[in-house]
């Protein structure tokens, strides 16, 4: 069984950084030996994928962009984690929550921006949330395993999008599967650095990482999420009712993950795209798994993703190693986030680390 | 008649020929599960596999020996899977995602740097047999014309799972490990050892079905080409009851609503809609099965 | 005559506790010894070291005067070692038949059930066992159960046979066959170590007996030339105080009423009856019969099936959720501690909410109180004297006396009238236990009405002002004075025999 940390002993919280900090660096490392492997030098594509990720303002833009869908996806899976149940269905959710918002826009072009654009959102945020029902009351009342269904959710929901973008929502004369662009009342605006991709979005998500924090911490219905989370049984006969919280868990997970979707396209496209997002739903597991499902960790887990992934083009561009690799370190991240104790099957015993210093 | 005609000569093969993947996915599944452990990895397996034999036939020129490359990482992805849950204890859905991941990341990551795009190149394809005397029957004939060796091998896998399980007491000790493998622990059985080895071989089966889709019913690697038939085989073992031959009648009602698509398709649906078939099946399915009761109680419990 | 297992100065720690700290222990050939001790004396650990699945740090182990070198349970089987653990190690959806071979099948490709079949039969007629080979597991009483464990391991050849703390899911009646049993297999030449914490089936079985108390070996002395007395000594190192004070209390109103409830499908009746304030009443019985339901549908934790009623304070609550009820005035200290009354990760603050986390005193507009909440827990804490450095600690880091006390603390600490209290010192050394008896009772002077299930018949007839006893589901009697009713008398009903008229109703 997993264990569910909450803000206890500080020991345990340093144990936790201590391991997220090390996965981190053994996944790095193990990316370095397969660039060794091709006959590159591991450094120099590590550098410039720091480069690519920070070189310029419209480059740490472009970063803070790539994390927001990323931060997201990360909170909605650690609001179902921290409940106890494994979203890996934020994929489809941020598709659910993204068309919905784009057909609302697309249909009602002419409101004002103060109502286009909160009630777009919350569109979006609703579609996502009630997609993300039917694992959540599958769970709750058959009691079949959430990832299993939330597998099948996504790919219904990813080629319907694609049936609708491709078909009765075609941009008329496009080649590609898109929809038409939406009013620019309904755009997110851009933020700080003109011309990147930074938009308020960003900004949203914070927001919502600090939301998360207060509710799962500070109110009582958090507490009820944690507690079904850590010991259903104990739940129930404290009066929680595990099958109401499991629900409610995948409908705010759900309307989190759609927020990434939503944020995505009004910030950045400003239409529905077909493929739009390279499977942010499921990096979503890595950033949340790392931070350990602590919602301010996963601002910087995030952070930490989104420089691979927007250092990761130039590092293909320049020393020509692709940038699938960081899909591999991505999941090798996984790997050692998921092992307790991961730590102690790497301790150097003491009098040899001391020799090295020596030296 | 020209439907029943097409369904006899055209989407029962095809629905069978589409089975065998996820047949041997459920298989792979039904062990993995009956000694207790989570193995959504299965998709992974399959991934690595179909990209193994590529490589293996892209090098030698053979497919059945790059069908064996394929067994072989699949197993090791096997490997990868028993060792992270069982040794290192770690979370066996989780494990299972990462595994899902690291092979989609991998092999997109090799056949860029192989081949310089997301598609391998052509590779020779496994060669389709034609039993003699068979083919002659009149409309079932089809079944022993021009298909691959996978066809027949299909029946022989679900015999000999069957026969394990039920028969042997290999398979005895594999269903008390599924239930409670702390009595089987007692009882003087090595169930790590026992964990070890079946998912290793549930990793070599869903390689060897990976292989089948890249070199046998296809003959080029693509990026994700496995395409949820992992996940199929698990919700197919499910349905199946926890047995081979209920997981293969299972996946081959997966199949056929796949092969469906094939002949639907086109101008009355849409392919995105048949498409999704094969999923709301799935979904439907799942919720269709009653009380979940043949399922090993001690799933995802390693002692 | 020789030993059959000498175990030499086993000392095994394990982070921040010295499980076994050099205990010397020999068992003779063709004894019955008794290895008794309080929970976490180090008995379990030690066998564990005998079996191999610890490896000690310090002393060594002949068996049969060679040096033993197991390392895990089959290892443990070829040296003629078997154990009968105290949760039975059965596959429930398996055969009888199965389960005794599993492990031990006949050689071959496939599987021959008919030899082994042979040879097991023969066995269980050898030894007067009788089991249906053919039944699954699940439709056997405890009792043919722990048989089969027996047979188990005889069918693997072991002479020398570990009981864990055999007798905790028998009924008194059950107890005397398994002892006679035991007698039959050491008449047969076999060694027996009998684990128990329990004095009198110490006196009863055993031959000669080793105490243990923290991890040491305090004695080892020949049964018949102890008492009772002297052995309680040993185990608690202080002279216990076996009497109890339960002075009179004038029983008011009547507070839980509870009409018609259906605890398990296939019972022919119904359970029916009614508690005062300042009373007391026990339910007695084995365990799996109907407690655990009855328990949970009193507290709405499991929905009672159509039919029946339960009234608290006058008011029918029979459709109300378990947050209604606790906030209705009645406290659960429930059978599972570990399972279903803390949370384990969660601070020991944090689990002073369990339960209340939507009252009004900890809760405002959704948001939790959280100064409020601290105040509490550590009034609490400092009250009931749990041991704890500070409420931010995780709450599984205590002991499970400690834990219990934070349990018991919180749910009185909102002053039920009603008290459900489950098992209540499973688990837990003699000073705990005091402890927890002595708030029993000052409940019942307090005036709350209280309901005591447990299955130790020491406890209920102890603190009990009534008792009732449990099996398959029904009541099977009950006696309006705790005083009228013998041990004997009990243990019947609790084996589902009918002693005096039936108080269950329609």
């Amino acid at each position: 069984m997993e264990k569910n940390k909450t803000f206890g002993s500080i020991g345990a919280k340093l144990g936790d950084l201590g391991s997220s900090l090390f996965s981190i660096a053994l996944a790095l490392a193990m990316g370095a030996v397969i660039i060794l492997f091709m006959g590159l030098n591991p450094l120099t594509a590590y550098a410039e994928l720091w480069r690519g990720a920070f070189q310029n303002p419209t480059a740490i833009a472009n970063t803070l962009s790539r994390a927001t869908p990323l931060l997201l996806c990360g909170l909605s899976v650690a609001v179902a984690r921290r409940a106890g149940l494994f979203n890996i269905g934020a994929e489809g959710q941020l598709h659910a929550g993204a068309i919905a918002t784009i057909l609302f826009m697309l249909a009602f072009p002419s409101l004002p921006r103060i109502l286009l654009l909160p009630v777009g959102i919350l569109i979006g945020m609703f579609a996502g949330a009630a997609w993300a029902l039917i694992p959540g009351i599958l769970k709750a009342k058959r009691g079949i395993h959430e990832v299993v269904v939330c597998i099948m959710c996504n790919y219904l929901i990813i080629l319907f999008c694609a049936y609708l973008v491709n078909g009765p929502f075609l941009e008329p004369g496009s080649h590609v599967g898109q929809t038409t662009l939406i009013a620019e009342a309904g755009r997110l605006s851009n933020l700080f650095v003109p011309r990147s991709q930074l938009n308020t979005g960003f900004l949203i998500a914070i927001g919502v990482a600090v939301v998360v924090y207060i509710f799962l911490f500070k109110t009582s219905l958090g507490f009820k999420f944690r507690t079904v989370g850590s010991n259903p049984e104990a739940a129930r006969a404290g009066g929680i009712i595990p099958e109401k919280i499991s629900i409610g868990a995948m409908a705010f997970a759900g309307s989190i993950a759609a927020l990434a979707g939503i944020t995505e396209v009004l910030g950045k496209y400003y239409r529905f795209i077909d493929g739009f997002s390279p499977s942010f739903g499921f990096t979503g597991i890595a950033v949340a798994f790392l931070a350990r499902s602590n919602p301010f960790g996963i601002i910087l887990s995030a952070l930490l993703f989104g420089t691979l992934d927007s250092g990761s083009l130039r590092m293909a561009r320049v020393t020509g190693v692709s940038s699938d690799l960081i899909i591999v370190i991505q999941a090798l991240v996984i790997f050692f986030v998921a092992i307790p104790n991961i730590t102690k099957f790497f301790k150097l015993p003491k009098n040899v680390i001391l020799a090295r210093f020596d030296k | 008649m020209q439907f029943l005609d097409s369904l006899i000569t055209h989407i029962l093969p095809l629905g069978y020929q589409l089975s065998i993947p996820i047949a041997l996915a459920a298989i792979a599944a039904t062990i993995s599960e009956r000694l207790g452990v989570i193995n959504l990895g299965i998709e992974g397996q399959m991934l690595v596999g179909a990209f193994a034999a590529v490589v293996g036939s892209h090098l030698t020129g053979s497919p059945v020996i790059g069908i064996l490359f394929g067994m072989i990482a699949g197993g090791v992805f096997g490997l990868l899977h028993v060792t992270v849950c069982v040794k290192l204890r770690s979370n066996q859905a989780v494990c299972g995602v990462a595994i899902n991941l690291l092979a989609l990341g991998l092999t997109d990551f090799l056949t860029t740097l192989i081949w310089g795009t997301k598609i391998s190149a052509l590779v020779t394809r496994l060669p389709n047999v034609t039993v003699p005397l068979l083919e002659r029957i009149p409309i079932a004939g089809v079944f022993f014309r021009n298909q691959t060796v996978f066809f027949y091998l299909l029946p022989l896998i679900v015999a000999a799972a069957y026969i394990f399980f039920y028969k042997t007491r290999w398979g005895l000790r594999v269903m008390a490990i599924g239930h409670n493998p702390q009595a089987a622990l007692s009882a003087g059985i090595n169930v790590v050892k026992y964990r070890y080895v079946g998912l290793m071989i549930a990793g070599v089966l869903a390689g060897l079905g990976g292989a089948y889709l890249s070199v046998a019913f296809n003959n080029a690697f693509v990026s994700d080409m496995v395409a949820g038939r992992g996940f199929m085989g698990i919700a197919s073992n499910i349905f199946g009851g926890w047995n081979p031959l209920g997981s293969f009648l299972a996946s081959f009602l997966f199949a056929f609503a796949q092969s469906l698509r094939y002949y639907v398709a086109g101008a009355v649906v849409p392919t995105q809609i048949t498409q999704m078939l094969p999923y709301a099946i799935t979904l439907i399915v799942l919720i269709a099965v009653k009380k979940r009761s043949r399922a090993p109680e001690a799933m995802g419990v390693l002692e | 005559m020789g030993y059959a297992v000498q175990m030499k100065g086993i000392t095994k720690s394990f982070p921040g506790v010295l499980a076994n700290d050099g205990i010397d222990f020999a068992v003779e050939e063709n004894e019955i010894h008794c290895l008794l001790g309080e929970n976490g004396c180090g008995k379990s650990t030690l066998m564990n070291v005998l079996f191999g699945i610890h490896k000690q740090e310090a002393g060594e182990i002949l068996i049969k005067d060679k040096k033993s070198t197991i390392t895990n349970t089959k290892e443990a089987h070829d040296a003629g070692i078997g154990m009968v653990h105290q949760h039975f190690m059965l596959v429930n959806p398996m055969t009888a038949l199965d389960n005794i071979m599993l492990g031990k099948e006949p050689i071959g490709l496939f599987l021959d059930r008919q030899v082994a079949r042979r040879e097991i039969s023969a066995m269980i007629e050898k030894y007067g066992f009788q089991i249906d080979l053919d039944a699954s597991v699940s439709e056997l009483a405890v009792g043919i159960k722990q048989r089969m464990e027996i047979v188990k391991i005889l069918y693997r050849g072991a002479d020398i046979i570990i009981m864990d703390e055999p007798t905790a899911v028998l009924t008194p009646q059950e107890v005397q066959e398994l002892f006679k049993i035991l007698t039959g297999l050491k008449a047969d030449g076999k060694t027996i170590i009998f684990i128990t914490h329990k004095l009198e089936e110490t006196m009863a079985i055993s031959d000669r007996v080793t105490v243990l108390r923290g991890g040491k070996k305090v004695k080892t002395v020949v049964t018949a030339q102890s008492s009772e007395k002297e052995l309680a000594r040993y185990m608690v190192g202080y002279d216990v105080n076996f009497d109890l004070e339960r002075p009179p209390v004038e029983c008011g109103d009547i507070l839980l009423e509870v009409r018609n409830v259906q605890l398990l499908p296939n019972a022919r009746h119904s359970v029916s009856f009614e508690i005062r304030k300042g009373e007391i009443l026990g339910i007695a019985g084995v365990d799996g019969n109907g407690q655990q339901e009855l328990e949970e549908m009193i507290m709405g934790v499991r929905k009672a099936p159509k039919g029946g009623s339960i009234i608290v304070n006058g008011s029918d609550i029979t459709g109300t959720t378990t947050k209604f009820r606790k906030a209705y005035g009645m406290g659960h200290i429930p059978s599972d501690r570990y399972k279903s009354a803390m949370v384990k990760d969660f601070s020991v603050r944090e689990n002073y909410m369990l339960g209340f986390q939507d009252h009004a005193d900890l809760n405002t507009y959704g948001f939790i109180k959280h100064k409020v909440l601290a105040a509490f827990s550590q009034a609490q804490i400092k009250k009931y004297n749990v041991v704890v450095s500070s409420d931010e600690s995780s709450i599984g880091t205590l002991s499970g006396g400690n834990q219990q006390k934070v349990i018991i603390s919180r749910e009185l600490g909102h002053d039920p009238d009603v008290v459900i209290v489950a098992q209540p010192t499973r688990g837990l050394d003699i000073g705990a236990i005091e402890f927890v008896h002595s708030t029993l009772i000052d409940l019942r002077r307090q005036g709350k009405a209280v309901l005591l299930i447990s299955v130790e018949l020491t406890e209920i007839m102890t603190l009990s002002d009534r008792i009732a006893v449990l099996c398959g589901g029904e009541i099977m009697d009950s006696f309006e004075n705790s005083r009228d009713v013998t041990r004997e008398q009990l243990g019947l009903l609790m084996a589902g025999k009918a002693v005096g008229g039936s108080y269950g109703e329609e």
